[in-house]
């Protein structure tokens, strides 16, 4: 308690120094995963935390982007030799990388989203989210709005970040099926085997588009990607066939603003505010408010939510936006339980 | 011509004033443009000069300019030298290898494997042994382009560009194996190697960040036989005379189909040396994509360095240093990964075209009397 606090004292002190001698006090940085900073939904929602809190609190801020799984270190690395004041790395994948890095520094900060360690490490924040909440109301909403009956849904890699999208959005396409008495099925994942499908990378959007084009010729007509950019290519493929035979649901940013060109296609997106729990992160790391642990994105707090249907909001019947109104109190107020 | 071909295998090498302006001024003045040219790019995409010379320092700095950098710049110039050394011999015999990337992969994958399942053992057995099993499996990997071309006349771009295929695939269904698959998790992902198989790390009493690890010994290892085997052996000999002329080797007594398995066996099993360099000495574990396309840009260090293995040292070299170099640019001036991607394509598209860097610097070289 004591070393804690003394600990605290000198890190003020520390700040204030280097507030009177440099002129832009505090950096914030971050090493992207290999999806890179420009992928419109994970990473860069993720780096535009950092860009707020440069916007709101005069910080700087840099990037790194990882081309491949051996850049994790290497990047870590060539940041912490570069006064960063907070690290921030996005995604499960650097969670090894990450936990490596925070043990041979312990006296650097850390954060990582996506990852939760157990136990806690003292300088690393981990960001998750209770994604499956508004992945839920996603696929109320999908199984309310499909003509086929039949809903598709694939994932980047078999990680907990990626599977409970995939999770709340089976769980709630049931919920649906248990209220209505309706038999709409989700194709792409098992929630009992833990099986699906999955491109295995969250680059290629080549990928996103064979696959949701074979969830297409099985019939489902709302597909959900939880795979980052690869999701771009499933939106290509849906922009060809038209909206009103294939419609895709965006995930991490509001993806009807990040693409535009394609946004006609979205129903909807899940969206999980990394930019909000990033700045959040500088902010507890400037007022040294910091310590090792978990904040958690949910609902309740706007961490996690549903996008506006934008377009194709005229298509959703207002029954079925009450409905979806109704879930949420009811999963906020925890009368509805999101993984049964 | 072919009196001169002859002589210069004959000799092993014979470096006259045009091999010197081949090997030395025509790579030298294609980095020089390619950085020209890089920073015109960065002019073009609103980057102003001051950065671009920042950029231009920070790749300086990141790649040769501490103990770090130098580090970082050896960790990623070894399995692009390993692999750039068996793309050269390759070429020597006549081969145009695209495969190096399948076969780190599989390579790879055979030294993890090796690695865990004989977890118990000393590291003086664990290590060496871990590597021969990625030598060999990049070996037979690649022999069977070899075989294809030699049974069939398969063409080895198509097959080993096929195979690169497959091997990513391999890789992802071996990954979830029960047996290879780390313990607890649901993605594809290796267990762990034993310290003892891990290549050491030879500065980390220094700074424990500093990546640098034994591989840079196996590299120095294989440079030196590679060249004794390309310039000092009875079968270094035969690949370089099928690369020059095949029908006037197997006029020679020369089993061309012998040859071409022979040498894609070797580049494959230094493409597997690679592959095991990154999974025993940077990441400890196979990932889907661990190869990271070090099997391409080996490509482009072979023909950089001329297909003779000092060359590929220092061509490797070079790559290593852009790459450590470039997360530095991408620290100090903001500048995307991107550009060094851009910078060695460029250099590979003035490597292609010598004709077109002796165009553009015809003071570098010496004037040609009479015809070519």
């Amino acid at each position: 308690m004591f070393t804690s606090s003394f600990k605290m004292l000198t890190a003020s002190f520390v700040t204030v120094l280097i507030t009177t001698s440099a002129a832009s006090a505090f950096t914030a940085c971050q090493v992207t995963d290999t999806g890179g900073i420009d992928d419109n939904s994970f990473n860069q929602t993720a780096w535009k935390g950092v860009q707020d809190a440069i916007a709101d609190f005069g910080i700087d801020g840099r990037f790194l982007e990882s081309q491949a799984e051996t850049d994790y270190e290497a990047n870590l690395n060539s940041l912490i030799d570069g006064d960063c004041d907070v690290i921030i790395t996005v995604g499960f994948l650097l969670g090894d990388a990450t936990k490596t890095a925070a043990e041979a520094n312990p006296d650097q900060k850390f954060s990582i989203v996506d990852f939760a360690y157990d136990p806690p490490l003292t300088n690393v924040l981990g960001q998750v989210y209770a994604t499956d909440e508004a992945a839920f109301l996603a696929g109320y909403l999908a199984a309310g709005m499909t003509e086929t009956g039949i809903l598709g849904v694939f994932g980047g890699i078999n990680i907990p970040p990626v599977t409970i999208f995939m999770d709340g959005f089976s769980y709630g396409a049931d919920y649906y099926n248990t209220q209505k008495g309706t038999l709409v099925s989700v194709i792409g994942w098992d929630t009992q085997t833990r099986e699906g499908l999955f491109t295995n990378n969250f680059e290629s959007l080549d990928d996103g588009r064979a696959f949701a084009q074979n969830l297409f010729d099985e019939g489902a007509d709302i597909i959900l990607p939880v795979a980052g950019p690869v999701g771009l290519g499933s939106a290509a493929l849906a922009d060809e066939v038209g909206a009103d035979q294939l419609k895709i649901i965006g995930v991490d940013a509001d993806l009807y603003a990040t693409d535009p060109e394609k946004g006609h296609v979205y129903l909807t997106s899940i969206t999980k505010r990394m930019d909000a729990t990033v700045r959040q992160v500088i902010e507890m790391a400037m007022n040294d408010q910091f310590e090792g642990g978990l904040i958690v994105g949910a609902l309740e707090n706007g961490g996690v939510d549903l996008a506006p249907f934008h377009d194709l909001d005229s298509a959703v019947p207002a029954s079925l936006k009450a409905e979806l109104l109704a879930i949420r109190a009811g999963i906020v107020d925890g009368t509805i339980d999101v993984s049964p | 011509m072919t009196d001169r071909t002859m002589q210069n295998l004959l000799q092993g090498k014979a470096i006259g004033r045009t091999e010197i302006e081949d090997m030395v001024v025509v790579p030298l003045f294609a980095v020089i443009m390619a950085l020209l040219l890089g920073a015109l790019t960065m002019l073009a995409t609103n980057i102003d000069l001051s950065t671009i010379g920042r950029s231009y320092i920070a790749l300086l700095d990141g790649s040769v300019g501490s103990l770090n950098a130098i580090s970082e710049t050896l960790t990623a110039a070894a399995p692009l030298i390993l692999a750039g050394l068996g793309l050269a011999l390759g070429f020597r015999a006549g081969l145009f290898n695209i495969g190096a990337e399948g076969q780190i992969v599989v390579g790879g994958l055979a030294a993890v494997v090796t690695g865990f399942s004989f977890a118990a053992l000393p590291s003086f057995v664990l290590l060496p042994m871990s590597l021969f099993a990625g030598a060999v499996a990049g070996a037979l990997y690649a022999s069977i382009a070899g075989w294809l071309r030699a049974a069939t006349g398969a063409h080895e771009v198509i097959s080993t560009i096929m195979l690169n295929l497959i091997s990513f695939r391999l890789l992802d269904y071996m990954l979830s194996l029960p047996f290879v698959q780390k313990e607890g998790r649901a993605d594809p992902i290796s267990k762990s190697v034993p310290d003892a198989a891990e290549l050491p790390r030879l500065l980390s009493a220094v700074d424990p960040n500093l990546r640098v690890h034994a591989g840079v010994f196996v590299v120095m290892i294989m440079v030196v036989v590679v060249y004794w085997l390309l310039f000092r052996s009875k079968l270094g000999f035969e690949f370089r005379a099928s690369g020059e002329n095949p029908k006037a080797a197997r006029f020679a007594g020369i089993h061309s189909g012998v040859i071409i398995v022979a040498a894609m066996a070797v580049a494959g099993a230094l493409a597997g040396l690679a592959g095991a360099n990154q999974v025993l000495g940077v990441l400890g574990r196979a990932t889907p994509g661990f190869s990271a396309g070090i099997g391409f840009d080996a490509i482009a260090v072979a023909l950089l360095g001329r297909s003779h293995p000092v060359g590929v040292v220092f061509a490797g070299l070079l790559f290593g240093a852009l790459e450590a170099g470039g997360r530095q640019m991408q620290v100090d001036a903001g500048v995307s990964i991107d550009l060094i991607g851009i910078i060695q394509a460029l250099i590979i598209v003035f490597i292609a075209a010598p004709l077109l860097v002796r165009a553009i610097f015809p003071w570098g070289f010496r004037h040609k009397k009479g015809g070519a």
